[in-house]
């Protein structure tokens, strides 16, 4: 498995691109859990990585090992060729990190936790004041400066920590799930500033459990289970890799699915069940489609769609991502 | 793994960004936004504390004998005490509760270690902001002691850097029991020590009413140390045993910030 990860690194990390993360074989282990079981990536500069899993798989941990926060039990980890491990604040000085939950400063105003934020990086008052007003612009935040963090709504929240991520202009930004228990609208806008820094040459290092946030917002991407890497690739070629073109999604009612899946068990390429339908993969979905008609099966409902990366997931932990 | 053959340099590197600073300005900043009569009662409390006792009971008790066989006022007896007993307070329950309460529930140090700062200026930050608050406190007191004519030498101006050299040994060691807290629940374990500690350390009444062997337990105990400490500076009574007292602290900080030092990781990076 390590191997594969660190094998597959030559066409997809630009070729003469010095990696900003490299990890070998890096692993925690709590007690009797290995909660990261010989992990091994690197991450080029600028690129936009994605460490897609569902909770529990070891996403949050690899984050804070890579931050220098977490001890890890083995491997080897360099952020901008130094171990966070025994460099921690310099090797935090090169990143943005944006947490699962916001542990924004409540005792301070919205402007003032991007001040002191930054004084905690050692920039001086000359620089943050600037910056500040900066970033709340950026962040959409310009009109709530001087106001209290608890009155903020959640959206306004993370923007306010995305911001606060990148008072000391860093190379590497890390996102924790940025999104989860964010309405869509509000989603949309942070991807939009995250394309920004993208654009800009920031680099993304992002953990999600929502393939569209994958797919939107990742130029590579590895799937993760149990602690350990599952696959590695674009989302493109994880698709092309691991799925057909196309999914025909039916539905016959709980009691009938089962049923219904022993009579269409060699239409298509595969055929996975799923409590409420089945998911049936084929390049032509809609020829599928016919051939389920043709042998006398009528689906309450039928849906012909393109592979996702959920259905890389399924394929290759045989669970859906959010569980 | 790596950890073991680490040289002592790095080891720090990881656990220090030397900007102990940004924490004090942090610390500051909140204590300006901050209600003041919060901070106040920490100052209120031993001065009830002498109200109540000094005047109250001092009325029945009349003098007793204080440092060096001396008969002296009840509430002069109490007072460097209930000084000495609230530089223990404050300093513990900043390095307890408030530590406790940042580290689960407002995620402050969190955020603090997602940047260049370390443990290591983390826990000298919140360390020297407990001190700055027992200093506050001490001076306050001070003036109270000095408006009921409670000063009677000059020595006892040295009851401020006492009180926050008390502080400094309980606070480091505090901090260095945090790390091993895991609930609130066992928060009260660190109540349940304190209140007998201070009921018993020569605080309202001389431990001499012990028998002997309570009388060498209290007097193992860091409290009695600090309160005779203050009580010989408030009446100017210098003895060999004076010199003791302020050792035990300075033994006592050396070892609370090792310890604190040595529990970092189990503190703020778990």
């Amino acid at each position: 498995m390590t191997s594969r990860a660190t094998a597959s690194t030559d066409g997809v990390v630009a070729s003469g691109t010095q990696a900003v993360i490299r990890a070998v074989g890096l692993t925690k282990v709590y007690g009797r859990v290995r909660a990261v079981d010989g992990v091994s990536f690197e991450i080029a500069h600028g690129e936009s990585f994605g460490l897609l899993g569902p909770n529990g798989a070891g996403k949050s941990t690899t984050m804070r090992i890579i931050g220098g926060t977490l001890q890890r039990t083995g491997g080897v980890m360099t952020v901008a060729g130094l171990d966070p491990a025994e460099s921690g604040p310099e090797v935090r000085a090169h990143l943005g990190v944006v947490p699962q939950e916001d542990n924004l400063d409540e005792e301070l105003s919205v402007r003032d936790n991007l001040i002191m934020y930054g004084r905690y990086f050692g920039l001086p008052y000359a620089y943050l004041r600037p910056k500040a007003d900066e970033l709340l612009e950026f962040a959409q935040l310009a009109e709530w400066a001087k106001a209290k963090v608890g009155d903020l709504s959640g959206g306004m929240k993370r923007r306010l920590t995305i911001a606060r991520s990148l008072v000391n202009e860093p190379q590497v930004l890390l996102l924790d799930e940025p999104t989860t228990g964010l309405d869509p609208q509000a989603r949309h806008v942070l991807w939009d500033r995250l394309f920004r820094l993208k654009e800009a040459g920031v680099t993304l290092v992002v953990t999600t459990h929502f393939m569209d946030e994958a797919e939107q917002l990742c130029d590579r991407l590895v799937v993760m289970d149990h602690g350990r890497i599952m696959a590695e690739g674009t989302p493109r070629e994880l698709i092309r890799g691991y799925s057909t073109r196309e999914v025909l999604e039916v539905r016959f009612g709980a009691e009938h699915n089962a049923v219904a899946a022993e009579r269409l068990a060699d239409v298509g390429s595969r055929l996975e069940v799923l409590p409420d339908r089945l998911l049936i993969y084929a390049d032509d979905g809609d020829a599928a489609l016919r051939q389920v008609a043709a042998r006398g099966l009528s689906p309450i409902t039928s849906l012909v769609r393109r592979s996702s990366l959920e259905d890389v997931f399924l394929r290759l932990t045989g669970r859906s991502l959010i569980d | 793994m790596s950890t073991l053959a680490r040289p002592r340099g790095r080891r720090l590197a990881g656990l220090y960004g030397r900007n102990t600073r940004a924490v004090l300005e942090r610390g500051f900043k909140v204590i300006k936004n901050q209600n003041w009569v919060v901070m106040l009662s920490g100052f209120f409390e031993p001065v009830f504390y002498l109200l109540a006792m000094g005047l109250g009971l001092g009325g029945l008790v009349g003098s007793v004998p204080g440092p060096g066989g001396h008969p002296i006022a009840y509430t002069a007896y109490i007072a460097p005490a209930l000084l000495a007993a609230s530089a223990m307070n404050g300093a513990v329950y900043d390095s307890t509760w408030n530590v406790f309460f940042k580290l689960r529930f407002a995620k402050i140090y969190h955020a603090m270690l997602q940047t260049s700062l370390g443990p290591m200026d983390i826990a000298l930050g919140e360390i020297t902001m407990a001190l700055f608050r027992g200093l506050l406190y001490a001076v306050g007191f001070m003036v109270v002691m000095l408006v009921m004519g409670l000063v009677t030498s000059r020595w006892a101006v040295l009851m401020i850097p006492v009180a926050v050299l008390i502080a400094l040994g309980f606070a480091s060691l505090g901090m260095a029991v945090t790390s091993f807290l895991k609930s609130f629940q066992q928060m009260d374990i660190v109540a349940l020590t304190l209140l007998p500690m201070f009921l018993f350390s020569s605080t309202l009444f001389p431990i001499s009413v012990f028998p002997a062997a309570i009388q060498w337990l209290v007097m193992a105990l860091p409290l009695w140390h600090g309160i005779e400490l203050m009580r010989d500076l408030a009446v100017g009574h210098l003895a060999p045993a004076t010199a003791w007292h302020a050792l035990y602290f300075v033994v006592l900080s050396v070892l609370g910030i090792w310890f604190t030092a040595v529990r970092l990781r189990a503190l703020f990076l778990r």
